[in-house]
Formats: structure tokens, sequence, C-alpha cells
């Protein structure tokens, strides 16, 4: 069955009939996947958070698509991974055409022992309303429709929001404001900040259709197909007997006309047969841009998602580092309300997002640099790199219809310890810890909300006085060895894992100062 | 058939790699761009020098798609 939009209730606020503005701790803009991911993660982490949206219901039209593993597990620890996996369309082989051929698949998860998928395809008005469901059932969480962000001020100590709604405006304050509010940001704009980056002018065709097809649960994306000669097409399936088709138009397209079905039906005729029945659900014609705003955190006001970046859609890197922003974001932010950490602990958000920013925006740009190329010489490259690639294993890895996202690694990031100890692999200082499964469950389902220090045979003595938890896991625990080989971990190797589930120390034996050490530099207290 | 000529990925970033070729050829007319071309198949022809690699280099380029 398709999707019924939900209409999410407007109700006014007490905040509207105070005498003065009330202070809230921390206001989220947008709830969109990353404001809500923010907001349910900061309710989880026992702040009072506050999220405003202008809207009563979710994201119009399908939009976002691909959510990766890294996300999926950011979704589980956030409560509400299950029903997306289970709506979700799972999938890990991509297939790559050119002409008529068949130029080489690919496998994004050729290794078993992972619990999620390298992707789950979703509409992104379903993302959208399992974590409005998870946001509703937070109590701390206060989550208000129709309340559009007319006014920001900044302040040395707090941030003046003013709210217009349905029944009347109102002001509040908050000590931290968390920007979600999209691409076009209207948080962006009041503060008067430039949004830089390259602009590409060629035009893209998302038309979703709905039909019974026999194509496999794969991307496939082609180069100069027979039915859409001179251009690319990408094909994703999505739930509910949905698919994406995205045809790339050129620059002199008209983005009216080819909006119109009478011009959209002969396309995704041509390209499907003529004996395949369908129907248009959502068309979108667009353009793209590769830009990011310089600085992520202004003042008491940090940006997250598009609202701080934007990338072309191929790579799926969108939705999936706004997530990975809030997830990295959230416990800085909780750190410095509970004055467990200094201030300064938020600029690592912008040092390490911004360089995930540069990462994905660098993917993008060359992704789609291959797949529009922008002059004779790129073009001459790139048709000569699509004839070799069937024949030669160099000439695929060249081809490049979209990186597909990864959880960025903060190779540089002052929260890190750098290794002293010989490791031969597993995640190093600044990378995401990696999943692996256990006799019992998940490894990281053993990682708390704050610090763990991963322990790989008994847990060690003599633990400094920290807030950090401790997960042993012991040979035993691990018969098939995933663990022990994911994290080139023998008896005594242990790893101090952040509450974003970054690794941030490894040691091959226990040390408690340089844990102690290791811990207060991923606080941002030696920075 | 291939023998000699490498056919696995040797770059140590291919999207790097492939990044820095096509801007060199950025801006460059088609003749230009053709004589950058030739001037680069040179010089790495005579970097590998082993008459046999380029062979099958040559063999493999001129393969029909």
């Amino acid at each position: 069955m398709g999707f019924v939009y939900p209409q999410y209730e407007f109700r006014q606020s007490p905040d509207s009939a105070a005498a003065k503005p009330v202070r809230h701790p921390v206001v989220v803009i947008g709830a969109g996947p990353v404001g809500l991911a923010a907001a349910i993660d900061l309710a989880q982490r026992g702040q009072k958070v506050v999220l405003l949206d202008d809207d009563t219901s979710v994201s119009h039209g399908s939009r976002g698509l691909c959510y990766a593993k890294r996300t999926l597990e950011i979704f589980d620890r956030l409560g509400c991974a299950a029903p997306i996996v289970e709506k979700g369309v799972t999938w890990q082989v991509g297939k790559v055409f050119h002409g008529p051929r068949q130029i080489y698949a690919f496998d994004l998860l050729p290794e078993g022992g992972h619990r999620f998928p390298a992707f789950v395809n979703l509409q992104q008005y379903w993302l959208e309303k399992f974590l409005v469901d998870r946001a509703l059932a937070l109590a701390n969480l206060d989550l208000r429709f129709a309340s559009k962000v007319a006014a920001l001020e900044p302040h040395a100590d707090h941030v003046a929001l003013a709210i217009e709604t349905p029944a009347g405006a109102y002001r509040i304050e908050a000590d931290w404001v968390v920007a979600c509010d999209g691409a076009r940001s209207p948080t962006r704009k009041m503060l008067g900040l430039d949004f830089k980056g390259r602009v590409f002018e060629d035009r893209f065709l998302i038309a979703d259709v709905r039909m019974q097809a026999e194509f496999p649960t794969e991307r496939w994306f082609w180069f100069d197909p027979p039915f859409h000669a001179g251009g690319s097409t990408l094909l994703h399936k999505q739930p509910d007997d949905l698919w994406r088709i995205d045809f790339q138009l050129g620059a002199n397209a008209d983005p009216t006309a080819e909006k119109d079905p009478a011009r959209v039906i002969p396309r995704v005729a041509a390209m499907l047969g003529p004996q395949v029945p369908f129907e248009l659900e959502w068309v979108s014609v667009y353009t793209f841009q590769c830009r990011r705003l310089e600085r992520l955190r202004h003042g008491r006001v940090l940006f997250a998602g598009d609202a701080a970046h934007q990338v072309s859609p191929f790579g799926a890197r969108g939705a999936n580092s706004g997530v990975q922003d809030a997830d990295n974001l959230v416990w800085k932010l909780c750190a410095v309300l509970e004055a467990r950490a200094p201030e300064t602990l938020l600029d690592s958000y912008d040092a390490e997002r911004g360089a995930a920013a540069d990462e994905n925006i660098g993917h993008s740009t060359r992704a789609t640099d291959f797949i529009t190329p922008k002059n004779a010489a790129a073009k001459l490259f790139r048709d000569a790199v699509l004839e070799l690639a069937p024949h030669h294993a160099f000439a695929r890895g060249l081809v490049n219809s979209g990186r597909l996202s990864q959880a960025t690694h903060y190779a540089d990031s002052t929260l890190s310890t750098p290794d002293t100890d010989v490791f031969a692999g597993g995640p190093a200082p600044g990378a995401p810890a990696l999943d692996a499964p256990l006799a019992n469950g998940w490894l990281l389902d053993r990682l708390k909300s704050g610090f763990t220090l991963l322990a790989f045979g008994a847990a060690p003595h003599a633990l400094p006085d920290l807030p950090i938890a401790v997960a042993t896991i012991a040979e035993a625990d691990d018969p098939d060895g995933f663990a022990h080989r994911r994290y080139d971990a023998a008896p005594g190797t242990v790893y101090l894992v952040r509450p974003d589930q970054y690794v941030c120390c490894r040691l091959r034996r226990f040390d408690a100062d340089a844990i102690r050490a290791a811990f207060s530099r991923a606080c941002g207290k030696e920075m | 058939m291939m023998a000699k000529l490498r056919s696995e990925p040797g770059f140590a970033d291919a999207d790097a790699f492939y990044a820095k070729l096509v801007e060199a050829h950025r801006d460059l007319d088609d003749a230009a761009s053709a004589k950058l071309n030739a001037k680069l198949v040179l010089l790495l022809a005579n970097h590998i020098g082993d008459p046999e690699t380029i062979d099958e280099a040559l063999a493999a380029a001129a393969r029909p798609v």
C-alpha cells in the first residue's frame, strides 16, 4: 500500500503565554531526518529539547532515499532502526552498464557477520514518520509543529527566537540552537552566512514510478543507455512497488517542459519497454550544488545536514552525512550543557564534520564530473574508461557513478590519541567502532551511551575514577572470531570508544594513566 | 594473453589520479588536448620501456568494444 501522509497536530505551547521569553537549554530547528535525529539523541541523553518545524506533516515526495550501514547503526542507537530496516528495501549489489552492456557489478558488503545491510532504500516520508513516532514517545522532547522561526538573534550567552504559529507569535530563548533547516536554511539566511561552492548546470529528472517489475533489488546505473542516448540513468527500488528513476537531461533542458507527464511517460516507457504498466507518483527536475558553510559553528548556533553542506545525490551522502553530523554533535553539546567539557569541545564538531563535508563534497564533485563530463577531453577519458572497464580491473576502479556513503574517519582529530602500539588492522583512533556478531548479540550493543572501554580478554583492574563504562569481550563471547579480527585484538587489547561510537584511543595493554589522558583529550580538555 | 601488462588497480587513489588527469585538460582546445595526451603516452611508454608490455597495452587499447 502507498503512504498516507500523517497530519500532526499544532498545539499551543505554554511558552506563548509566558510573561517573558522562556529559556530552553537547546532548540533544534527543522524536523527533517537530521533535526529529528539530533532531537531524539539529545532527549535520550537526558536533555530537555524543543524541536521546531514549520509544517504539520512529513517530507512531500520521496526525496532522500538510501540509508547507509553507519546511519542505520545510529538509528539503532536512537531506538528506531527496526521499523526502518523492516519497511526498507535492503541492497548491497550495484551494476553498471555502458550502452547496451553490463560492464561490471560490485558488492558493498561482501563479508558476512553484519547486523545491518550496506544500504536500505526508504522514501524520506517513511523515514521521517518513523523518527517522528520515536520523537513523540520521548517525554523530554517537545516537538512543535506549525512553528516557524521568523527571527533569530544571537547573543553572547543565548539565542533569542521569534516563533510564528497559527495561534500567533511568541518568543523563546535558547542556550544553544541546532539548525537543521535544510538546503535553503532560513537560519543561515537570518545570520547572513555565505554558502559557497560549485553550481552544476546539468539538469536531472527524478521520476518515482509505481509498477510491478522484475528488476532485482540492486542499484543499476547506465552510462549512455539505448533508451536514453547521450545521458545517464539510475534505477533504485523503494518499498511499496515504487522505483526511483533518475535521468540526466543535460544543461539545456527546460525544467517545466520536462516535468510534464506527457514528456516523462515516454522516457520511462522507453526504458521499461512497452509491456510494463506503471504510474508516476512523483516527478521533480533538479540541478544541484556542492557547497558548504565555511564554519559549522557560529557562536551558539550549530549547523547540521543540508543547512551546513550540500552535495549531489550520487553517493547517498546528503541525509547520511547529516545524520552523522547529529551523531557527532549531540554528545558534545550534552557534555558542554552539563559542564563536563569546555565550550571549545564544540569547535571539534566543526573540525570533524567540516572535514567530513569536504570529503563528501570531493567525492560528490568527482562523481558528478565523471557522470557529466565538462569538456571534450573529459568525455574522451570517460568513454575510454568505460570501454576498458569490462576487461581491466583498474578501469573499473576509475568508473565513478557515485562513491557510496561510508562513515568518515576523523584522521586528524585533536580528540584522538594517536597509536603508540602496533596494530595491523582494526579501527584506528578517529574511525568508527565496527560491529561484529558475538555469542549473545552484537558488539555495538555492548557500548554504553557515554564513553566505553572495550576490553578484549578480561576487564582490566584499577580503572581510573572516570565516567567510563567497561564492555568486556572474552574469546568465548566471540566464537567465530569476527570481533577479534575486526579489531586486530588479542587478550589485553583495549579500545576507548566515544559516545558517538568513534574510537579515540587504543592500547595493547591497559594503562590507567594513558586512558585518563585519552579521555581528557577526547573531552576537549587539551585543545 | 596479457602476460606482462598489469590490469589490476595500481593507483593509490584512483579518483584523485582521474581528477588530476581531467583537470590537466581543462581550458585546452581539442588540438592542445590531443597534444597533451600524445606527450603523456610517450612519456609513460618510455618510462615503461619494456616492448612486450607496450605491445600488450597497444593491443588492449585497440581492441574493439
